[in-house]
């Protein structure tokens, strides 16, 4: 079983997802802006062009609207279209297709047809690319019904989440950090799934639960490791779907150490931390709470541009550092 | 912007448009700001390589006259909207490159203050009202600018740079649609370098010509050599007159070529070393109109020198001013986000 395990990147990974999927099932197909000979514009379909053809790995012109749609279209009609945004920002201009029509066509249809389409975004801050393409937008799309939304934090999941997106009958649309991509990880060969809609543990603990998503996830890590010499114990709980959430592990988690705090990179205001101290408010484990819940989110600004604005930004891990100490202290 | 006396017009008759319309001075002007988009743009790259700029950034090496030549008959009133190769918009339209070096650098004393770098360069006090990450994304707001001009008779007209790849955004179509239906100061100038990234205008666009859309919208659809400068900004003039007399829009594509990649992740994998060689060594706008102005008297060989040097100098300084210039200190994450009020 072990032999099988290889470190790839979390773009390698990806890119082996897509290449599985598509010797698996001759529906499946991708498009997107330069995914052929350019590779895409992190190199994520790399050379795919060169197995598959332009056929299957569809160069579109510069028309986020209509490529989504087309998607969409496909989708209904029987084939497995995986679309790459090459930001994230650009699903702005597909929010027509992804939100009124993907989201809904099925519903609206009273359930004659489904929208099997799987869309990829890369996102997030931290390549100076200024406030047009780094946001970290899944929240908005988490609050659409008729979507189910995740950001796989590892190469392992990348793979795995993709997979199951591609067998999934519904829209899934995948964020995908950009600083995660040359992120190296286990990765089993051959076809593997892992479930939408399952949190993962990644770190167990007794006095702190950190509800972590994406890049946040190693940052929380990191930031639990230095914890652990002050002799305080984070678990780390990887959200990986954020519609339709894992409410259940959430709840066991804090019901275990009493203590929540939920970090992203997202907008902290209306996000997903929001969401899930909601949640938490509202289940059972309110009642083990032993301290006020703490988000930990991007700051009320579009992205900057300056490289030490946009750092600060986002949460780093010193942040989260001092946020779990003050939170299991009782400092407020 | 008329240049030129009767008599030294005379002797110009047959000389093609920019030297029968401008004073020697004026278009010596053009050569040392042609100049200046090349090296701001190499010294741009350098710092960039040395780790002293980080992101990326879109250089327009090889479209430096299609920048010129529109900007050429604008005033200082007047307005742009760019896009994510504006560096050379920026210039032309009249930016001091102290101040987008510093941009670049992230410093206090850019023109966005550190907050928008390259893919946001803007300098609204000279009527640029910025660069794009959104391919497409300034085409709209361009026509808001001449409906703006229009119900304000400011007399303003606004320019719409944008590439071949932008011609297929929806936000295109619309934008050109309203400025026809409403004969707005607008004039849409798509630089046409062949390609949208790695993606050709053959296999990403149903028309031969991007001009051939002007059509559907009812304007005039004009095709331009964006590498000669003259051609360029004739054909600019002649849309700035329309534009200014309110019978409304035109569409220009100006054909050039980027010598560089798209930007600078780009391995130039979609197009031959011999056709990138090609547009380097024998269409290159700055040595084209060089040729041109020393031909027909406008310039000997040490005023070609003198503008060099010249250029060179304002690169350096602009350089120093950036590096020496104040970053933004972190506690001001948070400003410009809305207007402040008093
Ligand atoms: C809406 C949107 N889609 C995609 C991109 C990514 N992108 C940036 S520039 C570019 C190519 C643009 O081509 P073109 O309009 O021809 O301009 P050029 O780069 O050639 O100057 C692409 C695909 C973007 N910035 N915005
Ligand atoms: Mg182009």
């Amino acid at each position: 079983m072990d032999a099988m395990v290889r470190e790839l990147s979390y773009a390698q990974a990806i890119q082996e997802a897509m290449a599985i999927a598509m010797d698996m099932d001759e529906r499946v197909f991708l498009m997107g802006e330069d995914i052929g000979v350019y590779g895409g514009a992190f190199q994520v379909t790399g050379d795919l062009v060169e197995r598959y053809g332009t056929d299957r790995v569809l160069d579109t012109p510069i028309s986020e609207l209509g490529g989504a749609g087309v998607a969409v279209g496909a989708a209904v009609t029987g084939m497995r279209p995986i679309f790459e945004f090459q930001f994230s920002d650009f699903a702005t201009l597909a929010m027509e297709q992804i939100v009124n029509q993907a989201a809904k066509m099925r519903f609206m249809l009273g359930g004659e047809v489904s929208v099997p389409v799987v869309m990829r975004f890369p996102a997030g801050s931290g390549t100076g690319a200024a406030a047009q393409h780094s946001q970290s937008l899944e929240a908005w799309l988490g609050h659409v019904p008729g979507l189910k939304v995740i950001q796989p934090a590892t190469p392992y999941d990348a793979k795995g989440m993709l997979l199951a997106a591609v067998a999934d009958p519904d829209p899934v649309m995948i964020f995908e950090h950009k600083l995660l991509y040359k992120a190296k990880g286990p990765v089993p060969e051959g076809y593997y799934t892992v479930p939408i809609g399952k949190a993962d543990i990644r770190r167990e603990g007794r006095d702190l639960t950190i509800v972590a998503t994406s890049i946040m996830v190693q940052k929380a890590l990191d930031a639990a490791a230095t914890l652990e010499a002050e002799g305080i114990d984070v678990e780390v709980v990887d959200l990986r779907t954020i519609r339709p959430m894992d409410k259940q592990t959430v709840i066991d988690s804090v019901k275990k150490t009493s203590r929540l705090m939920c970090v992203y990179e997202a907008v902290k205001t209306l996000g997903i931390g929001a969401e899930v101290s909601a949640m938490i408010a509202e289940s059972e484990a309110f009642d083990y709470l032993d301290a006020p819940i703490v988000r930990l989110g991007g700051a009320e600004t579009p992205i900057p541009y300056n490289p030490e604005l946009e750092k600060a930004t986002v949460p780093q891990v010193p942040d989260i550092i001092t946020a779990a100490r003050d939170l299991v202290k009782g400092v407020r | 912007m008329a240049g030129a006396s009767k008599a030294v017009a005379d002797s110009r008759a047959n000389l093609p448009f920019v030297y029968r319309q401008y004073s020697a001075e004026q278009l010596k002007q053009v050569l040392y700001k042609m100049y200046l988009i090349r090296r701001f743009e190499e010294g741009a790259e350098e710092s960039y390589t040395r780790g002293l700029i980080h992101g990326t950034m879109h250089l327009s090496i090889g479209q430096e006259a299609s920048a010129m030549g529109i900007c050429m008959p604008l005033g200082e009133d007047d307005q742009i909207t760019s896009t994510h190769r504006g560096h050379g918009h920026c210039i032309a339209k009249g930016a001091e490159v102290k101040r987008m070096f510093a941009e670049f650098f992230g410093k206090t004393t850019g023109y966005c203050k550190g907050r928008g770098g390259s893919m946001h360069i803007a300098d609204v006090a000279k009527g640029n009202l910025g660069a794009n990450g959104i391919v497409g994304g300034g085409i709209p707001i361009a026509v808001g600018a001449a409906l703006s001009s229009k119900m304000m008779k400011t007399g303003k007209v606004v320019v719409s740079f944008f590439g071949d790849g932008a011609n297929n955004e929806g936000a295109f179509h619309e934008a050109l649609n309203m400025a026809a239906v409403w004969k707005l100061p607008v004039i849409f100038v798509c630089e046409n370098n062949g390609y949208g990234m790695s993606t050709s205008t053959a296999r990403s666009t149903a028309v031969k010509n991007i001009a051939d859309r002007a059509a559907a919208y009812s304007m005039p659809g004009v095709i331009v050599n964006g590498n000669i400068f003259s051609e360029v900004a004739e054909a600019s003039y002649k849309a700035v007159e329309r534009a200014r007399a309110g019978e409304g829009p035109t569409l220009i594509e100006s054909k050039t070529y980027r010598h560089r990649g798209h930007s600078k992740s780009d391995r130039n994998r979609y197009r031959t070393k011999e056709e990138i060689e090609d547009w380097m060594s024998n269409r290159d706008p700055i040595t084209l109109f060089e040729n041109e102005l020393r031909e027909f008297g406008f310039i000997d060989d040490k005023g070609i020198e003198a503008i060099r040097e010249a250029v060179a100098r304002e690169i350096a300084d602009g350089i120093e001013f950036a590096k020496t210039s104040p970053s933004p200190d972190v506690s001001e994450t948070g400003n410009y986000v809305y207007t402040e009020q008093a």
